[in-house]
């Protein structure tokens, strides 16, 4: 009797064991992105893109690695678009859901600690979105699918040169915000190298600022040809109807953060007709980039913005990555340290964003568009600018 | 010289708000001596009433022409958000009165109610943000370098307007007696027969009633509407309602216009991140000089 007992509880205790080690069949990946806060339509996007390839690979039966097929895992955690946040979710899903590999964050302000964080802590990571150097600068383990802002820069300085024979530039940046900080500066060095004129004026708000008036009035006043705005959407669509208001009537510029549906639901009819660098124009794509955004629009029922494509390319390399590894390891930390090595392995990726190229710092060398916003508030495909 | 008279007019819209919801505070501080920390989120629950309101009345169904719907939307807003300051009142600050609970407790009632109704909304509504319609025609009137829009002088106009009124509540009438003889003793008050629970409900209508429309005002001015407007912005008015004078309405007044220039001020002179830090460093000064506040009398029991 006792010796049965025993039996049935060393048997109890070897299922127990052995559950976990059949649930590491699958592959955890986490993401690290804001669906609260300033910017949640960001969030929303890049877990529809997310879900979306989930069901692709996990209704064909799971990830072929090395022959065996894996279930793949995503675990989603809210950094409440705060940098302390991101670098908390990063802490907990890195400690808590031991995933191998992080997507996310998404905007530089909380991608530039959160990579701190991950390249700290040796686990991979991949941010869709972040256009700052600062991201991925001597972090091994830190990766990205977007163009990086000493580019974004002057592609925005060359074509409002170009196209409103601008001679003198306005700037107005978040000075909160790690992205606009940065992008501001490389726009302005950018804008003087080019000899047509000066930075006339060069302002700053905070991220909770709703007013813009005082920044404005002394924009305004130095009388820009335009003024170049790398803000949120939902900080640009208090800016244009202020500057309006104030008797503003030359362009706008912007960056990559414009990119929202949101942009033209937020700042209504006054947005239109301005213009934005960003990674992607779904209007006119063509073969890949086409076939996603139909598949997102069927599924739901919008027109995936740049951080959903980037998102999507993102899990796109990492499964490269995951692929170039060749063996799925039950420990988290030898799996990590392989992913990473598959993705630094990677040296051309064909995403729905365009194909890219990688630098050593593990930066992609791609194009950037400028879009136009129509009347109708559309976003419309103007040119491509290329490398 | 235009540019000083656009910046003196940028800070009184923004002046405007501050004390507009700076008299909130002060109302019910002059009342009950409680500072009541969900001002500012009711502040917000008015811009959101607003934004219900006016929707429903531009919309196919009711089919009204903007600017009929902004007369309409005007005393429903103060209405529906009175409402929520009297509620408010109903079922958190009135129990622990009648407890006889320490102030100290009621204050952090106050925080707490704030929290609920930014998180209660964000629960309801979603983290993403609205746009807000617009009701009355924009019109920007130019003089040489100086614009201004009908919106301005509309919100400066109406901050001056309810201070007026306030002021005359609070001093000429008999409710607004009562309301001071409250705050000198609320033991012996209701002795003399004056309906303490009831002039404390009619505080927090005036006071809520304002801040809808302060919400209002502040949704026409900057239409986007987030759960979270109304903290920061509540925050500075409390501060500019203490330098003015806490319990004082001219003070609350003064105050919030302080802020206003204070803040447009250094950022058309310096670059933004020293707004706050200069803002507040000229009213620690104020406090410094004069601890009551600008127009406040010093008190022997103050939190």
């Amino acid at each position: 009797m006792k010796r049965t007992l025993i039996t049935i509880f060393i048997t109890a205790i070897a299922v127990m064991l052995a559950v976990p080690a059949m649930a590491t069949q699958t592959i955890k990946i986490g993401f690290n992105i804001p669906m609260t806060g300033d910017i949640p339509e960001v969030g929303e996007g890049s877990k529809n893109a997310a879900e979306m390839y989930l069901a692709d690979v996990n209704g064909a039966g799971g990830l072929d690695v090395g022959g065996k097929k894996y279930m793949l895992e995503f675990i989603y955690m809210d950094n409440e678009s705060k940098a302390d946040s991101a670098v908390n979710a990063a802490l907990k899903l890195i400690e808590q859901e031991e995933v191998v590999a992080i997507i996310g964050p998404n905007s530089s302000k909380q991608a530039v600690p959160g990579g701190g964080t991950a390249n700290e802590n040796r686990v991979p990571m991949i941010s869709p979105w972040s256009t700052n150097p600062n991201t991925t600068l001597d972090r091994p383990w830190v990766f990205r699918a977007a163009f990086l802002d000493p580019f974004q820069g002057p592609v925005v300085a060359d074509f409002a040169a170009k196209k409103f024979g601008a001679k003198t530039a306005a700037v107005l940046f978040d000075v909160a915000n790690d992205y606009s900080v940065g992008l501001a500066e490389v726009f302005k060095s950018a804008w003087e190298a080019k000899g047509l004129g000066p930075v006339v004026a060069y302002e700053s708000n905070g991220t909770k600022d709703q007013d813009f008036s005082a920044q404005l009035t002394t924009i305004i006043k130095a009388k820009p040809d335009f003024i170049f705005v790398p803000e949120n959407y939902n900080q640009v669509a208090l800016i244009i109807p202020q500057a309006r208001d104030l008797g503003y009537k030359g362009p706008f510029m912007g960056s990559d953060a414009w990119g929202t549906p949101d942009l033209v639901k937020l700042c209504g009819e006054q947005c239109n007709g301005q213009y934005f660098s960003t990674h992607y124009a779904a209007a006119g794509a063509k073969g890949a980039t086409k076939v996603f955004i139909d598949r997102y629009m069927e599924k739901y029922g919008a027109e995936p913005a740049d951080y959903a494509a980037l998102t999507w390319d993102s899990i796109g390399l990492m499964v490269e990555g995951i692929k170039n590894a060749g063996v799925v390891d039950s420990n988290p930390r030898k799996m990590r340290k392989a992913i990473r090595d598959g993705l630094a392995a990677i040296k051309s990726f064909d995403g729905v964003t365009g194909s890219s190229k990688f630098n050593e710092q593990g930066d992609p060398i791609k194009c950037a568009v400028v879009v136009k916003i129509s009347d109708e508030g559309t976003f419309v495909f103007e040119e491509s600018v290329c490398p | 010289m235009d540019f000083i008279i656009q910046n003196i007019l940028n800070a009184m819209q923004w002046g405007s708000f501050y004390a507009l919801i700076a008299l909130g505070y002060t109302l019910v501080y002059g009342v009950l001596r409680l500072i009541n920390f969900a001002h500012g989120d009711i502040f917000m629950v008015g811009a959101y009433i607003s934004f219900f309101v006016a929707s429903f009345l531009i919309s196919p169904f009711t089919g009204l022409s903007p600017a009929m719907a902004f007369i309409i939307t005007v005393p429903l807003t103060m209405l529906l958000t009175s409402l929520v300051g009297v509620t408010l009142e109903r079922i958190a600050y009135r129990p622990l009165r009648r407890k006889g609970a320490h102030r100290l407790y009621v204050v952090i009632t106050a925080l707490m109610c704030g929290l609920i109704l930014e998180y209660s909304n964000l629960a309801l509504l979603g983290a993403s943000r609205l746009k807000f319609p617009e009701l009355i025609e924009k019109q920007v009137w130019r003089f040489g370098d100086v614009t201004l829009t009908n919106l301005k002088v509309m919100v400066i106009v109406t901050a001056v307007l309810v201070f007026l009124f306030l002021q005359w509540v609070v001093t000429r009438t008999r409710v607004g007696m009562a309301m001071r003889a409250i705050s000198y003793d609320k033991f012996a008050i209701p002795l003399m027969g004056i309906p303490i629970d009831r002039i404390i409900v009619v505080t927090f209508v005036l006071g809520s009633g304002f801040a809808g429309l302060a919400g209002l005002l502040f949704a026409m001015s900057y239409p986007v509407l987030e759960p979270f407007m109304g903290m920061l912005i509540g925050w500075k008015a409390f501060i500019a309602a203490v330098v003015g004078g806490i319990g004082d309405i001219k003070g609350a007044f003064v105050g919030g216009f302080l802020l206003g220039f204070i803040e447009v001020g250094v950022v058309t002179v310096f670059p933004s991140t020293y707004r706050d830090l200069f803002a507040f460093t000229i009213l620690l000064l104020i406090l410094w000089i004069k601890p009551t506040g600008l127009f406040g009398i010093p008190q022997s029991t103050k939190i």
